[in-house]
């Protein structure tokens, strides 16, 4: 058993049952988000695959793979999306490597 | 003759999915009976105010065999090299014959691959000859570059002013040929390149080429425009191809790519997918509504779906060779839970999304 279930994911909109305001709310932000803008709906389709991994969510990672895959992008273009997110995840990491050098220099002369 | 993969079909296979009755137990039971998805009859039902049933015959579709020179992974026909039924002349005589009594606008020819027909180009020619608004054929494109006897077939399209409808499931040869077999998309792209030459898919040539896309995998098409336009991009781009429309087709849990989900065990996760994309706008524009389909026997069907699950029309006039115009004027739509694919999303007919 895990806390997980995929059969979850088709549930989100029930969300709104225990709080219809806020929860219609929130879809109608979320839809509009995605719609075609000064993006297109496929590049907003490949960040929110991006940050889904960054926020290892895997109901995000199943709902925007299957989203690529039906707008036609290839398994190529998912996974340097998911390394775009990597990088990132892993640069804000190291970033504050600086941090430890400044203080190091403070500390240590 | 090229052939592209050592898959056979279903029937070659002996598989127990050959038999459509098992197909259609199939499709009756999962989660319509172990889990509370509604059934499709229930919710055309509450879409129409009233079961589904024919309007008017715009588009005669007609079979002309199962045989075919690929052995795609999806396709619902079950066709391949070892499938050895094909259209007489007679039929296709009484095909022309109901044509010629009705307000058929379209004759569309499908397969298998239809050019196989040793009669093909005569039918085309007579049908041409009946005043038939448009005839489309459903080309394979390989069919075109498979054999010398065929390279002429793009002459022949644009000579009879053909509209030709192709599959082409993606811009990347990886995706094609997994879908459709080792080779084909170099082949695709040859016989492309062969129908722009003469004027195919080419501003004002009045000769329309449209491509087919349907998914490679256990996923429902995306938005048919935002498809359309990054496959003119990428076919532009890379092959200087050019097309005039894109349709985005959903697959069918039928036949061998029902086959394909329950191996790959998706086949629930993809059932709810169309259940939960159930859209009452595409319910409202189905294509059995205006479209007769005719078996490679000349059996009559609601749709080509029908025909491969082999779910007769309601009428006791069951062949073209009892056409009558009557029989589009309000007759019972038969229906089961593969009809869901036609209503998800953007809905999906042969001539693409319908909402």
């Amino acid at each position: 058993m895990s806390y997980y279930d995929p059969k979850d994911l088709r549930k989100f909109g029930q969300i709104t049952q225990w709080s219809e305001s806020l929860g219609e709310k929130f879809f109608e932000y979320y839809n509009s988000v995605f719609k075609e803008g000064a993006l297109t709906a496929r590049e907003k389709s490949l960040i929110a695959l991006a940050v889904a991994h960054t926020e290892m969510c895997p109901y995000c990672i199943d709902a925007y793979t299957k989203d690529g895959l039906e707008r036609g992008i290839t398994k190529n273009e998912m996974m340097e999306a998911v390394h775009v997110g990597a990088a990132i995840k892993s640069g804000a990491s190291l970033v504050h490597g600086v941090m430890m050098m400044n203080k190091v220099n403070k500390l240590d002369s | 003759m090229s052939q592209f993969k050592s898959l056979q079909s279903l029937r070659k296979r002996q598989s127990p999915l050959a038999q459509t009755e098992r197909q259609l137990k199939l499709l009756e039971g999962g989660i319509f009976t172990e889990e509370d998805a509604p059934r499709f009859e229930e919710r055309i039902l509450a879409t129409l105010k009233a079961p589904l049933r024919s309007k008017q015959l715009d588009i005669l579709q007609v079979n002309l065999g199962y045989m075919c020179n690929q052995v795609c992974t999806h396709c619902h026909v079950d066709a391949g090299p070892d499938r050895k039924e094909i259209m007489t002349i007679n039929t296709m005589e009484h095909c022309l014959k109901a044509i010629k009594s009705s307000k058929v606008k379209t004759l569309d020819l499908t397969g298998g691959a239809p050019e196989m027909n040793p009669n093909f180009r005569w039918f085309v020619t007579q049908a041409k000859a009946c005043g038939v608004d448009e005839i489309i054929v459903r080309s394979n494109l390989t069919i075109i570059v498979a054999n010398k006897k065929y390279h002429d077939l793009p002459d022949f399209f644009a000579k009879h002013g053909v509209h030709v409808v192709s599959s082409m499931p993606h811009w990347t040869e990886e995706k094609t040929d997994r879908q459709r077999g080792s080779g084909v998309f170099n082949d695709s792209i040859k016989a492309l390149k062969m129908l722009n030459d003469v004027g195919y898919g080419q501003a004002q040539s009045g000769l329309k080429l449209d491509l087919v896309y349907n998914p490679s995998g256990a996923f429902l098409p995306g938005d048919q425009n935002a498809l359309s336009a990054e496959f003119k991009q990428r076919l532009d781009r890379s092959f200087g191809i050019q097309f005039n429309d894109l349709f985005a087709l959903t697959n069918l849990p039928i036949s061998r790519f029902l086959d394909y989900l329950i191996a790959s065990e998706n086949y629930d996760d993809y059932m709810w997918a169309l259940v939960d994309a159930y859209n009452p706008a595409a319910a409202q524009a189905v294509m059995c509504t205006n479209t007769l389909s005719v078996s490679w026997d000349g059996h009559l069907y609601d749709c080509d779906f029908n025909q491969m699950l082999q779910m007769p029309i309601q009428d006791e006039r069951q062949h073209i060779s009892e056409f009558d115009n009557d029989l589009m004027n309000g007759r019972l739509i038969s229906v089961s839970q593969h009809c869901y694919g036609c209503t998800a999303g953007a809905g999906s007919s042969c001539q693409g999304a319908v909402a």
